[in-house]
């Protein structure tokens, strides 16, 4: 193994010399601790080096070990329900071997050595194969079956394969080309920073529905898109992402803890597990794998668990699965990349973050989408990308928040004003958008229901008119509306209330089909509907407001699945209600007693105030 | 093997540049003697080839040029520990302060510790008792969270912290908390005002002290959380005690950081605070917790003072950012003479769904909580509109509210400095409240609660 020199040791970045012959993103070794550490800059023979495990007690004159590979991941069975840390090393295994504490220079592989798989082929001797081509397959949990894929740059007949019992270092196949024989195992290796190939880009036109309403049904992000979900601390980030790695309608996730706190991982630890995938019914983790590189662990670590997160994702993608991928938080990554930045003495741009920040940002996000992939049989996978940002003090003019702004297609602002309100999921309707929504119209007005967006245009336009009128409340009060527009602000009140806050800890409320939430929402606006009706009838507003059916409409979103028609019904119980109070109450206000209510049917010269001002 | 130079080369601010050095390593601890003969400690920050840049903890007054000596001592700082630290006083670095015999060690251990590794937490979830019942009843401590008080200068936060320490107690178990406290250029009249409670409440012998303050050297803080963390995992990790950490003032903390990055030449970050201010907090507050199979636990409270009252200040943020939740003490509540002026509103325990409800606190807790918020959301909400309209503005029904949030105020956020609620008489009082207003407007209690609690009486 080829050696340098240490010359400097300055926090995570170490330079050294006699490195002639390495090239950039290189991992070394360093010192007899045998740290991990990738080449991040070269001149002449000097490297500078960012070292993944905690440096101190490194000085000069100590060791360099060169490896001359880049810094890869090891893919195979086994991935699912691992723990890895940013650069792969299952934290678990770490634990059995090295206590609670995690130390440096451990040596483990990522993919379990001594568990063997059953491989079962899928082409047979004789057949000709490329890269990409599927020549077999491991059950590797209950929901997922894992393709074994022939590894880019090979190619040939197949001159061997037998199904059986394997380790994923064992020989399953045998490729012959004219020049050479190729033996494959499961497990190939792939540089964490060089995207997988994949055969064709397609246009996102499928919803990743997520369970959650504000977002399924305002704000959709599709299978193979990417969004983003900037806010201050507190405001609900990983709270929206573990709903989304429980809830969305993904066939594998991949969970990145960038920098954030250790009890969240604990967290997605301990419940994964226990929790039902609503589809198949079988537990979330079984689909789950996680990358922990949690605020205290070393920061260089943090920048590579992105790459080590989507390199998974995309090897998932190439078997042709709907994968998720959430990044908790891409902030922390940025501030690591921002940290080793200036140990390199490089020029700095905005807040010290360095000038390549958003060239990094857009080509993470880039790694996402909807494909075709390398190989037969023909396979379509998407890779949607979910990424929280953490701007300091929330403030949204934050380089990380506008480098990911000028790539993803849905935002969702998180608001502390709407959190401070207990307001959850505190995605504010009014600054959030999604630029997916038309691209996928067609496929959800077609599955759910025709008016799908329809209604869900509907309950955006009273919300704006809300914050509108909520203007003029603020000046003036809410006596100087007409009962028409104090509608409008009821009708808006039950879509926040009743339709968009949705509960993340509560058994039920926190996952919603899209049937559920199609039904619940027009509900908010049956009743808005009939009500304006009642109103312009001359049914009073006070008696409006205190329908009692009011309380169950609050109610749906307790209502399990299952029990769908309590809901629906609603529908008929609207209907009643109203015919009840249209009979009685044009007879009250016939009969004047309403007098202490100011509501009623506007007089001319009350209209007419209002328009002079 | 120790080294020791005379070769300083350069003296700024509270570093040092000590050139011809072989075999310095990063992070290592140094010992510079001034011509005086006055002993200073440091450690490296950064070695290239020869030239060693080194941080000098009790500042550079003294040092020369010419005739100092620094000596490298070849490991990294640590600290000796032992479950006899327990009702010492120590100085900022950890050397006993009290007059009191040095301790004698059971381990030496590095005060960075090493990271705990995240398979191997334990989620918190045991209900910690403070008998306020705006922490008990609102934002619910939990053992093994971090939960810090922001507060501002001329706020009671050093009256509230004392009060936990004072009272909090794992219902239905007998252990004790020990406490750990870290203060970090506090004044004398403050630390003492946390020794008299200690020594009052005859908590003093469950205590280790570490005092850094205002009047001493400012680089040593930054050692200060590590020293007593390093302490702290050690009785709660080795000894199994439960340890409830203090740390006073962050504020101050952060300050020493800033001045060694300045005087590194970094490029500063916000307000000129370092960029990696984030990690550097998180390598600290991430600390605490519970870990698998350990008796013990750390639970976090760092009190730090909000620049302005600004909670978009850096430290407050990257805290807030780290920490899980927040305890937010409100000026306007506190000229309100309402007392611990908790702002309910702003502040929050990310971790109290996991520690309320059926055989932690009660089973109404969670609704009543709900409730509560919204009701007193409410009442804010009508205060406002009276302040512009008038209160005759307001509707029957936000006359209510307005009264609740009075109320709410009074009697539920405001108590003694010596009251100690349990967390039934917190939850009874959260309920006599509701019963102001109307039972319609409880739509965030199931019905089964409301029969049973709202109604009786
Ligand atoms: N959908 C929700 N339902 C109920 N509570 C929620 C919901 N979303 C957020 N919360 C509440 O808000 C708290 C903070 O949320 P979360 O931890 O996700 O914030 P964050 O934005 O990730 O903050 P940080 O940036 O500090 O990590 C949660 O602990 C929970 O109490
Ligand atoms: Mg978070």
């Amino acid at each position: 193994m080829r050696k340098g020199e240490i010359t400097k040791v300055s926090g995570p970045l170490v330079v050294a010399r006699g490195m002639r012959g390495s090239k950039m993103y290189d991992v070394v070794r360093v010192s007899e601790e045998r740290l991990v550490g990738e080449i991040i800059g070269l001149s002449s023979d000097m490297a500078s080096i960012q070292v993944y495990e905690d440096t101190s007690g490194i000085g000069p004159g100590e060791i360099v070990y060169m490896t001359d590979q880049p810094l890869f991941v090891e893919l195979g069975p086994g991935l699912i329900e691992s723990i890895y840390d940013g650069i792969q090393r299952p934290l678990d295994i770490i634990r059995d071997q090295t206590g609670d504490n995690i130390s440096r220079g451990v040596e483990i592989p990522a993919l379990e050595r001594d568990k063997k798989w059953h491989f079962k082929p899928v082409v047979k001797k004789g057949d000709a194969v490329k890269s990409g081509d599927l020549i077999g397959e491991v059950k590797e949990t209950v929901l997922v079956t894992h393709s074994i894929m022939v590894p880019h740059g090979v190619e040939g007949t197949v001159s061997a394969i037998k199904e059986g019992e394997f380790l994923v270092t064992d020989t399953v196949c045998e490729i012959k080309s004219d020049k050479k024989v190729t033996s494959l195992t499961m497990m190939q290796i792939w540089p964490v920073r060089q995207p997988r190939p994949y055969r064709e880009r397609l246009a996102p036109s499928f919803m990743l529905s997520t369970g959650q309403r504000v977002v399924d049904m305002f704000f959709p992000i599709a299978k193979g898109g990417t969004a983003c979900c900037p806010g201050p601390f507190g405001t609900g980030k990983t709270v929206i992402q573990h709903q989304l790695a429980k809830w969305a309608e993904a066939e594998i996730i991949v969970y990145i803890g960038c920098g954030e706190r250790g009890n969240e991982m604990t967290d997605v630890l301990m419940e994964f597990p226990e929790l039902k995938d609503p589809r198949s019914g079988e537990p979330l983790m079984k689909r789950t794998v996680l990358i922990a590189n949690t605020s205290n662990m070393p920061v260089a670590a943090r920048e590579a668990s992105v790459y080590t997160g989507i390199t998974i994702a995309e090897y998932f993608r190439d078997m042709g699965y709907s994968v998720a991928v959430m990044a908790d938080s891409t902030s922390r990554w940025a501030e690591a990349m921002r940290e080793i930045s200036g140990r390199l003495e490089e020029m700095p741009g905005e807040e010290g973050y360095p000038a390549y920040l958003s060239a990094k940002v857009s080509s993470f996000y880039e790694r996402a989408g909807r494909v075709k992939a390398v190989g037969t049989p023909e396979r379509e996978g998407a890779l949607s990308v979910i990424g929280a940002v953490s701007p300091p003090g929330g403030d949204l003019s934050d380089p990380v928040v506008q480098a990911t702004l000028r790539v993803v297609k849905v935002f969702w602002s998180l608001e502390d004003r709407l959190a401070y309100q207990r307001h959850f999921p505190a995605i504010s309707w009014l600054n959030s958008y999604s630029l997916y929504i038309d691209d996928i119209a067609e496929h959800v007005n077609k599955d759910i229901a025709k008016d799908f967006t329809d209604i869900s245009k509907e309950a955006m336009k009273l919300l704006e008119q809300e914050a509108e009128l909520q203007e003029i409340v603020r000046l003036i009060g809410v006596d100087a509306l007409s009962p028409e527009d104090r509608l409008i602000l009821e009708g808006a009140r039950s879509i926040r209330e009743d339709f968009l806050h949705q509960n993340a800890f509560h058994e039920i409320d926190t996952y919603a089909s899209l049937t559920k939430q199609y039904n619940m929402l027009s509900i908010c606006l049956r009743y808005y509907h009939q009500a304006q009706e009642a109103l312009a009838r001359g049914v009073a507003f006070s008696d409006i407001v205190g329908m009692e059916v009011r309380e169950k409409i609050a109610r749906m979103k307790y209502q399990p699945e299952s029990d769908m028609e309590k809901i629906t019904s609603l529908n008929d119980e609207i209907d009643t209600a109203f015919k009840t109070l249209m009979s009685s109450g044009i007879q009250q206000e016939q009969a004047g007693e309403d007098a202490d209510v100011r509501e009623g049917i506007d007089t001319e010269s009350e209209k007419q105030a209002r328009s002079a001002t | 093997m120790i080294k020791e130079y005379s070769s300083i080369l350069d003296v700024s601010g509270p570093l040092l540049l000590v050139e011809g050095v072989a075999g310095a390593k990063y992070e290592e601890l140094v010992e510079i003697y001034t011509d005086a003969g006055e002993k200073k400690r440091g450690r490296v920050l950064e070695v290239d080839q020869d030239k060693a840049l080194v941080q000098i903890f009790e500042g550079s007054s003294g040092i020369d040029v010419q005739n100092c000596r620094v000596r490298f001592l070849g490991r990294t700082l640590h600290i000796g520990v032992s479950d006899d630290m327990l009702g010492r006083v120590f100085d900022g670095l950890g050397r006993p302060k009290d007059g009191g015999p040095d301790v004698i060690p059971e381990a030496l251990l590095d005060i960075n510790g090493a990271p705990i590794n995240p398979t191997a937490r334990d989620y918190p979830n045991e209900f910690i008792q403070t008998g306020i019942s705006s922490i008990d009843g609102i934002n619910t401590l939990v053992r093994g969270q971090k939960l810090p008080v922001f507060s501002g200068s001329g706020l009671p936060h050093n009256r509230v912290a004392a009060q936990i320490v004072r009272q909090s107690r794992v219902i239905g178990r007998e252990e004790q908390f020990a406490v750990v406290f870290g203060a970090m250029g506090i004044t004398f009249e403050e630390a003492n005002f946390f020794i008299q409670d200690f020594t009052r409440s005859g908590a003093l012998e469950r205590v280790v002290l570490f005092l850094n303050l205002a009047d001493d050297p400012a680089i040593e803080r930054v050692s200060t959380p590590r020293v007593a963390f390093t302490v702290a995992e050690y009785l709660a990790f080795e000894k199994g005690l439960h340890i409830l950490v203090v740390l006073s003032d962050m504020t101050n903390y952060a300050e020493a950081l800033r001045e060694i990055s300045a005087a590194r030449k970094e490029i500063p970050g916000r307000r000129g605070y370092p960029g990696y201010l984030y990690t550097d907090l998180a390598s600290v507050y991430e600390r605490s917790g519970r870990i698998k199979e350990k008796k013990g636990s750390i639970t976090l409270i760092p009190i730090l003072t909000m620049p302005e009252d600004d909670k978009t200040h850096p430290i407050p943020d990257l805290t807030g950012y780290i920490t899980e939740g927040q305890i937010i003490l409100s000026r306007s509540l506190y000229r309100k003479k309402v007392s611990p002026p908790v702002d309910v509103q702003q502040s929050l325990s990310r971790l109290k769904d996991k520690g309320i409800g059926k055989g932690k606190t009660r089973e109404d807790h969670a609704d009543l909580f709900n409730q509560l918020i919204a009701c007193y959301a409410r009442g804010k909400e009508a205060a406002e509109l009276s302040v512009i309209l008038g209160e005759a503005a307001l509707s029957d029904l936000d006359k209510i509210y307005l009264k609740f949030a009075q109320q709410y105020e009074e009697h539920y956020i405001s108590q003694g400095e010596n009251e100690n609620r349990t967390i039934e008489e917190t939850l009874d009082l959260g309920w006599k409240l509701l019963r102001m207003v109307p039972r319609s407007e409880m739509k965030r209690v199931r019905d089964a609660y409301l029969e049973k609690y709202y109604d009786k009486e």
